[in-house]
């Protein structure tokens, strides 16, 4: 029997309410995102279930690894896409982009400029990622001209993009693979040499933790001084402390990833070395494509809430006529959002081009439903208005985890898309069950 | 305003367009179609879409070559990708006074009422590298099932024992299937016998080699490495599992099949990070079936062609086919692909240290 307590049932109700409620409470004064919190419970439950059904391969260094590097593309260009949606728009051609501009790249670097500037010359990758970011920017500009200028609803415009940009990528090189890249180019793509090494990530490691202190002192000092409230001083010290034990502890756990044996003895004699008897373990470090996304993550986020064109956007998407009448050009920031969303598809083209090593024109088939998907994981609302950059990221992070992590389970492949897809619905119904709630 | 410029614009479009089309037929009836009419035999030959490489340069030479060869005239139509005008182009063919008909069809089933139809008033039909399902035309193509032993025979011969993985095209298309049985063929008994094990096998959507690396590093996760042969069923997708090697120093020592013959995975197999690339030569094929219109034209019976047998489709029909047998180029016989003239050196050696493989000086 279980000991009814002297108020009955009653009671209970009651108590767990106030359980309930203090949590809630804490959750408020913590003041944290709670859908972003939500969402990383979920990708947790994610890993851990994964890890345990994989035999204790998921969460091991090296999968988190290849998880971080496998992610990369899609998450810079989710970034992007969270704008567009928020913009009451969408960008179906985001995978034909990626193949045209890749194509381009390659082209560029393996054919083109080697006729003029000689192979293997150090300005080489500079030269091609800076044109795919042009070419990137004209494609998605003038994708956004017919949009906001003409008036076609953005839904047909990439749609025709997606038919137009795939097959300019076949024409660019009549079906053929181009390969191999440039030396240094290959670096963005991650690959054997493209990472940082233990060191640098620890340093990296470090200017973040910094960072995150400096930015927390800085909010509250500019709160306290427009008179605003502000969490209490032990609530911020626990989230930074928190937040720093992450970076450090995810940097330190990462470099127990090893750069693999064969490779470790050639570079280490290829730097003059001798390779001691029981081996040495030289650590990975965090990838460079990893790094770019972390950099276009945080820039994103500095875009889309501290300048003045991230503020018109979320107003178009909340309200457009408001915004309109409120002297916004929102025309004008269709355009630059379509513009940016090319030049984070240019960038993601570089990473998946720089890690296969080759452009094709098969590239990134079905990468605008993935991006589009992490974006909606992520929390951004197909209605506008709504979406933040990191919720874009971490959705990218659950989609990757769960096709990377089926495959360790040796699931077939339509399997594969069947539970991406449940997936997706799901996650979008839990989101717009509780966003009903919180109104 | 603004909408009349539009209209205006269309119209224009829509002219230009028209006047592409019309071009397109008068070239297939000049130029090919003046020596129709006459005692002599013609050939026709239906492209589903000639816009694409490989049907200029390799294809249509090795069919007219053949067809002159034997005399016979020659006459053709492309269907743009269309599966109407496909059907419409075969109709037209046959009122030109075609003796015998090559398709490459677009649709393998939408063109069966044509195929039908043109047989039933004593038309020989080839079905040309895809299959249409009717008993009554002759199938020749490439054998894929043969690729896939030529795959795992090449990479059964330098592992005879250990850990295999298989990356296969997309599941959506019979070819994968084809491709993965022949494998599985000339493995089977290794299998059996439990010297090769089958660590980790995907399926890879649109044979996208991304998606092929992103499985490879996966598998090769899962297996901490101790992989010790991939048979890939396409040059794609092991251009896609090379990358994912090499990011494990593995590349070279792991040793890879493919198919197709791209420049870039037989610039692989030259720098030995590839060891087989199938290579099956286009004129080959248009060569074999220019010899069997002729032949058909002529009068021959179906099954009097030479070099015919019997192929059980997956429609359940037996279809008299040729199939030919595609060729595996390795780092041994590199001489055979810059013979043909089907890679130049530069391509074919780029980045290989010199006098390390033959054909690379």
């Amino acid at each position: 029997m279980t000991e009814v307590p002297p108020g009955g049932a009653e009671q209970i109700e009651d108590e767990i309410e106030t359980k309930g409620r203090s949590f809630a409470s804490l959750i408020r004064t913590l003041d944290i995102d709670s859908r972003l919190l939500g969402m990383i419970a979920a990708l947790l439950v994610i890993w851990i279930g994964i890890h345990f059904m994989s035999g204790g391969t998921f969460l091991t260094p090296r999968n988190l690894w290849n998880l971080s590097v496998q992610t990369a593309a899609v998450a810079v260009m989710a970034t992007g896409m969270v704008l567009i949606i928020v913009t009451r728009n969408i960008d179906l051609s985001v995978g034909s982009m990626l193949a045209v501009i890749g194509m381009a790249m390659a082209l560029l670097q393996a054919e083109i400029l080697p006729d003029i500037i000689g192979f293997g010359h150090p300005f080489m990758w500079i030269i091609a990622v800076v044109a795919g970011i042009i070419l990137g920017a004209i494609i998605g500009g003038f994708q956004g001209f017919i949009i906001a200028y003409v008036g076609v609803p953005s839904f047909i415009v990439t749609l025709g993009g997606l038919l137009v940009w795939r097959g300019a990528a076949w024409w660019m090189a009549s079906g053929r693979t181009i390969a191999p890249m440039d030396e240094t180019y290959q670096l963005l793509g991650g690959g054997s040499d493209g990472n940082i090494g233990g060191g640098w990530s620890w340093i990296v490691g470090i200017v973040a933790s910094i960072g995150i202190v400096l930015l927390m002192m800085n909010r509250r000092r500019t709160r306290l001084a427009f008179g605003f409230s502000v969490r209490p001083l032990w609530a911020d010290t626990a989230i930074g402390a928190v937040s720093i034990g992450v970076v450090l502890g995810g940097i330190a756990y990462l470099n127990r990833y090893y750069v693999p044996e064969l490779l470790a003895k050639a570079r280490i004699e290829e730097a003059g070395g001798i390779w001691p008897e029981g081996g040495i373990n030289l650590s990975q470090g965090l990838a460079i494509p990893v790094l770019i996304a972390i950099g276009v993550t945080l820039l994103m986020t500095f875009v889309a809430t501290r300048l003045t064109f991230g503020r018109y956007v979320f107003a178009i998407g909340g309200n457009p006529e408001a915004a309109e009448l409120g002297g916004i050009k929102t025309r004008l920031t269709i355009v630059k959002a379509f513009a940016l969303m090319g030049m984070l598809v240019a960038i993601g083209a570089a990473i998946q081009t720089a890690r296969l090593n080759a452009a094709v024109s098969g590239l990134g088939q079905l990468t605008e439903l993935y991006v589009i998907a992490a974006a909606v994981i992520g929390g951004t609302s197909l209605g506008g208005g709504i979406g933040t950059i990191p919720g874009a990221v971490l959705g990218a992070l659950v989609m990757q985890s769960l096709q990377s992590g089926m495959v360790l389970l040796g699931v077939d492949a339509p399997l594969q898309d069947i539970v991406v897809g449940v997936v997706l619905v799901i996650a979008v119904a839990i989101d717009s069950f509780y966003r009903k709630r919180s109104v | 305003m603004f909408n009349r410029k539009l209209v205006a614009l269309l119209a224009v479009l829509a002219m230009l367009f028209a006047a592409c089309g019309g071009d397109d037929e008068t070239d297939a009836t000049t130029a090919d179609g003046g020596d129709a009419g006459g005692d002599e035999l013609t050939v026709g030959v239906s492209w589903n879409n000639y816009n694409e490489e490989r049907w200029a340069k390799s294809d249509e030479p090795a069919i007219k070559a053949a067809l002159e060869a034997a005399g016979v005239g020659y006459i053709s139509t492309d269907a743009g990708s269309s599966v109407e005008q496909q059907i419409a182009d075969v109709e037209q063919l046959i009122s030109q006074g075609a003796d015998a008909l090559i398709i490459l069809a677009q649709d393998g089933t939408a063109i069966l009422p044509a195929v039908q139809s043109a047989l039933s008033q004593g038309i020989p039909v080839i079905a040309y590298d895809r299959l249409i399902e009717d008993p009554g035309a002759l199938y020749i193509t490439f054998d894929n099932v043969e690729v896939g032993r030529m795959q795992a025979r090449a990479i059964f011969e330098l592992v005879p024992e250990g850990n295999y993985v298989f990356i296969k095209g997309n599941q959506a298309d019979a070819n994968a299937d084809f491709l993965r049985g022949g494998q599985q063929e000339i493995l089977q008994a290794a299998i059996d016998s439990g010297a090769i094990v089958n660590v980790g096998e995907q399926y890879t959507d649109n044979w996208d080699p991304a998606v092929a690396q992103t499985n490879m590093e996966q598998i090769l996760t899962q297996n901490d490495n101790a992989v010790d042969a991939v048979v890939a069923s396409n040059d794609g997708t092991a251009g896609g599992v090379v990358a994912a090697l090499a990011a494990q120093g593995l590349d070279g020592v792991v040793p890879v099949s493919g198919q197709d013959g791209d420049s870039a995975a037989l610039n692989r197999v030259a720098l030995g990070t590839q060891s087989v690339s199938v290579w099956k030569d286009a004129r080959e094929l248009g060569k074999s079936a220019g010899e069997a219109a002729a032949a058909l034209a002529k009068g021959t019976a179906l099954g009097s062609v030479s070099g015919t047998v019997v192929f059980d489709s997956p429609g359940g029909n037996a279809m008299t086919s040729i199939l030919l047998a595609p060729i595996p180029i390795t780092n041994a016989n590199l001489q055979v692909v810059l013979d043909a003239g089907w890679i130049d050196e530069a391509t074919l050696c780029q980045g290989v240290a010199a006098g390390s493989v033959a054909g690379c000086p």
